[in-house]
């Protein structure tokens, strides 16, 4: 056995891209849990809601260090992911004229496609809430003590039939994603086997269910006029 | 019982290929899936007409050699079952049959059903094996191994490499049949002086033969003959992951 011939580095090795896509899948995921839990602060009210944003947007170079590791994950994460996909598509050049699926999930896949699709909603929702290019008029919005009014942007935003139904599908396709990422995380890593499997398959599609449910409910309850404007409107 | 086959035909490895149709008549149900074959081409070489080629060799689920895709499975409709021993009764009279060869880019066809597998070997070669020094057969008892361990080396080694793992994989991904053969090795004591290079070496040379990566569809469990659990591709992985951080 010589050395030589390991030519294929751990980046670019099947189990190496495998090992990247996981440890980025689960800092999303970990990003996904606190997201959800600051933005639930809709519920409480106004003054929480904005007090929490304008915390987050006076962390100066902090927020931008977070904000550049996020990309490097989502950068990565697409990359390697899209690479993986094409190179499966080569590794079969002619298909079958007759093909059965035993047990591979429908989650599992469509990943690629769910998750491109996350990325176009990734992006729309950065213009939408963040850059406010979609909706410039947002922008305006200031509570009474001359905070950006995040609060009344959400809830305007949501107000909108079309731009809820982005989100609502948007969350439904992040979850479909999750239900098969989670526990492919843990087969990756190797930490599953043939006792935990099942119980992972379960969590996972648990832990989508949560994460849908998380984030659609603010929609909906903009929708069913459970959270509303202040004082009644701009 | 009579059958409808929708057969792959393709002269060598340069020919595009093509699906043929052939009848299949008066077929007994305790005949083999391999039987049946041998039958109808019994047909074909009176009729003048080229056999139709396909790979077989022990005919008792145990070498690993049969390899064909029926209505779109690994092996046909039944589970834990090589083709050799599919028996007809598992099929209808009046039934239509897909059959095709193995398909991914690194088990190119040669001849109608029979593929190219020669890339199993190759990975293999990479590090599929453990160096002893030649000398006498040690003693049985010199090298206790614990149940638990000869059982997972024993589960993992149940693997024929048939390659149903890679034909029914969405991704033609071959991590099955290496992680079998890599977990075979790591469980045992013999296996631990060469394991990290062995898994770095088997998953490269995995690469290098242009299979598919693993995307975790865990359809090849389902396919293999021998049940192999894709708790090998965990075992695996770690191993991988193990070798290259302590590199
Ligand atoms: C918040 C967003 C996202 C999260 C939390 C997330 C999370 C994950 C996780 C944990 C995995 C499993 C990793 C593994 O075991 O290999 C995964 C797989 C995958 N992700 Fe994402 N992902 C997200 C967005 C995206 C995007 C934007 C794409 C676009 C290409 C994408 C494409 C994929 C693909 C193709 C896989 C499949 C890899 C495989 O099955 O082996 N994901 N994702
Ligand atoms: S011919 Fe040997 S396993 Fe089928």
């Amino acid at each position: 056995m010589t050395t030589s011939q390991s030519s294929v580095s751990f980046t670019t090795a099947s189990v190496g891209k495998k090992v990247l896509m996981a440890i980025t899948g689960i800092l999303l995921i970990g990003f996904l849990i606190v997201h959800l839990i600051g933005n639930l602060q809709l519920f409480v009210g106004q003054e929480q809601l904005n007090k929490y944003a304008e915390t987050l947007q006076s962390l100066g170079a902090l927020k931008w260090g977070f904000r550049l590791f996020m990309l490097i994950l989502a950068v990565v994460h697409v990359w390697k992911g899209v690479v993986l996909w094409l190179e499966n598509q080569r590794a079969r050049p002619v298909g079958y004229r007759r093909e059965d699926t035993i047990q591979a999930s429908l989650s599992s896949r469509t990943m690629i496609y769910t998750g491109l699709l996350i990325l176009a909603f990734v992006v729309y929702h950065l213009l939408h809430f963040t850059v406010i290019a979609t909706n410039p008029e947002y922008a305006q919005l200031k509570d009474s003590m001359g905070r950006m009014d995040v609060y009344s942007m959400v809830i305007t935003g949501f107000s909108n039939y079309f731009i809820a139904a982005v989100y609502l599908i948007a969350m439904f396709l992040l979850a479909y994603h999750l239900s098969h990422a989670a526990e492919s995380f843990f087969q990756t890593m190797g930490w599953a086997n043939e006792k935990y499997l099942p119980k992972l398959k379960f969590l996972s599609n648990v832990f989508a269910i949560i994460i849908f449910l998380g984030y659609a409910s603010m929609p909906i309850a903009v929708l069913l006029n459970y959270v509303t404007l202040p004082g009644g409107g701009f | 019982m009579n059958l409808t086959l929708y057969v792959w035909r393709q002269k060598n490895a340069d020919d595009k290929g093509r699906m043929e149709k052939y009848e299949a008549r008066d077929i007994n149900h305790h005949m083999s899936f391999l039987e049946m074959l041998d039958v109808v081409n019994e047909g074909l070489i009176q009729q003048g007409t080229e056999p139709i080629a396909f790979d077989h060799d022990c005919r008792e689920g145990i070498c690993g050699t049969c390899s064909l895709m029926i209505n779109g499975r690994a092996h046909g409709p039944e589970m834990a079952t090589t083709v050799c021993q599919l028996h007809m009764r598992h099929f209808k009279d009046g039934d239509t049959i897909y059959i095709e060869p193995w398909r991914a880019r690194a088990f190119p066809v040669l001849k109608d059903l029979v593929v190219d597998r020669s890339a199993f070997d190759r990975i293999m070669q990479a590090g599929g094996f453990v160096s002893i020094n030649a000398g006498g057969a040690p003693d049985a008892n010199a090298l206790p191994i614990a149940k638990k361990d000869a059982d997972t080396a024993m589960d993992a080694a149940a693997c024929i490499g048939c390659g149903a793992c890679v034909a029914s994989c969405k991704n033609a991904s071959a991590m099955l049949f290496v992680a079998a053969k890599v977990s075979q090795f790591a469980s045992l004591p013999q296996g631990h002086a060469e394991r990290k290079q062995r898994v770095e070496k088997m998953v490269a040379q995995m690469d290098r033969e242009g299979f598919g990566n693993c995307t975790n569809y865990y359809e090849c469990e389902a396919a293999c003959p021998k049940e192999i659990s894709v708790k090998f591709i965990a075992m695996m992985n770690r191993e991988y992951l193990m070798a290259t951080v302590t590199r």
